[in-house]
């Protein structure tokens, strides 16, 4: 399959301090390599701290990575100017954890997902405003709502509003960071669900950062295990889960709580 | 055997800033039995979080109870004087909330907010408390419980800090613990070591534990009895195992067909359409005459929409509130 992303050798380091005189350096990423086919799903599954979302900015050209090489659609990115840049962004969209936080609470939702137009100077308003309903229907928001604010949203309307809003710039990838981590297990499957269709209707390419292992063996056709800064396990989500190689992909398969798990021994009470 | 915590026909409302009345718990019927671990599994707005801290009268200022009883150890805390509450908040029940960072003070060293509470409830010396601490914290950190006391909450991770609180649930041996949602913000390691904490410390201290999550899958293994919240109300509560493989309210079964890799997950396939609720929960401001759940039933019959369903037992140990088992 042609991948869209490449990233090879990535590193990122951040130096803090001098605070309270000393001074140090995290390395947050560190030699990790993996690609993304064209149209697939790549799952990024690891423990809180192992990096997940400073791979995500990094990619989306939000954080300069130290050293390494990120190839999107054929460019290098990672060290591209800033006038390049700016170009390369709309393509790559994020979808966030908590759409309570991400989302602007005073701007009505038809505002929130006609914004990224408006920032980009495309279109004019009226333009605006009817890629934002074809949006709303895309994602499943009654048109009715147009002018309701976040507050007005329940939490899965309010990630159907974020989904709305990063695909107005019709992007290419999306990262979805935790993006169904928040919602109750019946939305989680509604929102799911609109990701493959969203998948299969526009050809979108996703990153979909979880730590919900069940959730991506549903949705990736890749998967990719982090651990402290580096990818210690990348293949095929069925190889991976079936099969795993890393001694921390089988322990994360282990741990993920079952509704099949062994019941505990009835308590007499 | 007599039940630790009988909650009879609790009714909880909010009013709204319009001065609208919005019911969230409306006859709420369960007990706990001591040493037990019962789960209370719920969606946003289903009123699992008022019942928690409904239980100990904590209620922000626009909500009332109004009406219903809350037995616990020969007392009913609905009816209870200040400081008869004031004795079992946090001395015989505790309260363990979702989000850790928020429920530990910033700027005070941890072992001292344990201490705090020892001071709060216990007429012991200040080197009495200390050692109590120190002791509280080996429960959880049995490797350097001394370190962890010294520290800022901000230099421990979500997981010890949820451990800390835990410290502090325990610290004046209650016969109860509350936990609403006490994982939902830990990844998925840390979250089993904190189940596999819970269920270490009801055996050592026979507590019983009122587990509130959305998650049914963290009840699995670990709850005794779950029930399910829907809409301010209990759709069923049962034993865990019966509950989660063989579920009777359509809601539970709905619930728990929605969530990736059930049992039928293998033969549908990757990318599968997941098996979704219809609709959205109810306002419960504006409810009509029949079963709350009737709109999004897959399993609806024409009586569901005249009249709300009543309690009905499949079990000696399993009620269910659905017409499909007489209802």
């Amino acid at each position: 399959m042609e991948r869209l992303l490449v990233v090879e050798k990535l590193a990122k380091r951040y130096e803090h301090g001098p605070l309270l005189g000393t001074k140090g350096i995290v390395t947050a990423l560190q030699g990790v390599s993996f690609s993304i086919g064209r149209g697939a799903t790549l799952a990024l599954v690891g423990e809180s701290g192992s990096g997940k979302s400073t791979l995500a900015l990094c990619i989306a050209c939000l954080e300069r990575p130290t050293s390494g090489r990120i190839v999107f659609d054929g460019n290098e990115i990672a060290t591209s100017d800033d006038k390049r840049l700016r170009e390369v962004r709309p393509q790559i969209q994020l979808v966030f954890q908590d759409p309570a936080r991400s989302l602007n609470p005073r701007f009505t939702a038809i505002d929130l997902v006609s914004e990224p137009l408006l920032v980009q100077g495309r279109l004019d308003k009226r333009e605006r405003e009817d890629r934002a309903r074809g949006l709303f229907a895309k994602v499943g928001i009654r048109q009715e709502k147009a002018l309701y604010r976040v507050a007005e949203f329940s939490g899965g309307q309010r990630q159907r509003l974020a989904i709305a809003r990063a695909l107005a710039l019709e992007p290419k990838l999306l990262i979805l960071d935790e993006a169904l981590s928040a919602l109750d297990c019946s939305v989680q499957a509604q929102i799911a669900n609109l990701l493959v269709e969203l998948q299969v209707s526009l050809g979108l390419t996703y990153l979909f950062i979880t730590h919900d292992i069940a959730m991506a063996g549903h949705l990736a056709d890749e998967i990719a295990l982090m651990e402290q800064g580096r990818v210690v396990e990348f293949g095929l989500a069925d190889k991976v889960l079936r099969a795993p190689d890393h001694v921390a992909t089988r322990r994360l398969i282990s741990t993920a709580p079952r509704l099949g798990a062994a019941a505990p021994a009835l308590r007499v009470v | 055997m007599t039940p630790l915590l009988q909650v009879q026909d609790l009714h909880v409302a909010y009013t709204s800033w319009a001065g609208k009345k919005c019911p969230a718990l409306e006859g709420v019927t369960f007990d706990v039995r001591p040493g037990e671990i019962l789960g209370v599994l719920g969606e946003s707005g289903s009123g699992k979080s008022t019942l928690a801290v409904a239980l100990l009268r904590l209620l922000p200022g626009n909500a009332e109870i109004q009406k219903g009883t809350v037995l616990f150890e020969g007392e009913d805390l609905l009816r209870a004087e200040a400081r008869t509450l004031e004795r079992i908040r946090g001395a015989r029940i505790a309260l363990i909330l979702q989000e850790p960072s928020l429920a530990l003070h910033p700027m005070i060293r941890v072992g001292e907010q344990i201490t705090d509470v020892l001071a709060a409830h216990e007429s012991t010396s200040r080197e009495a408390r200390r050692q109590k601490t120190l002791q509280l914290l080996a429960e959880v950190f049995p490797a350097d419980a001394a370190r962890i006391a010294g520290s800022y909450p901000h230099q421990l991770s979500g997981g010890q800090q949820q451990r800390v609180l835990i410290a502090q649930a325990i610290a004046c041996g209650p016969s109860l613990i509350v936990a609403d949602e006490p994982t939902a913000s830990l990844d998925p390691t840390t979250q089993q070591d904190i189940l596999g904490l819970f269920r270490t410390l009801r055996e050592k201290f026979s507590l019983s534990l009122i587990l509130i999550t959305h998650n049914p899958d963290l009840l699995a293994g670990l709850a005794d009895r779950v029930l399910v919240l829907y809409a301010g109300i209990v759709a069923e509560i049962g034993p865990t195992e019966q509950m989660l493989r063989f579920p009777k309210h359509p809601y539970t079964r709905a619930l728990l067909q929605s969530v990736p890799g059930g049992r039928d997950e293998l033969a549908k396939g990757r990318k599968s359409k997941l098996p979704v609720i219809p609709g959205e929960a109810p306002n419960l401001a504006a409810l009509l005459n029949g079963c709350r759940f009737e709109a999004r039933c897959a399993d609806r019959m024409e009586l569901c929409i005249k009249r709300e369903p009543e309690v009905t037992a499949v079990s000696d140990v399993h009620t269910v509130l659905c017409f499909k088992y007489g209802g």
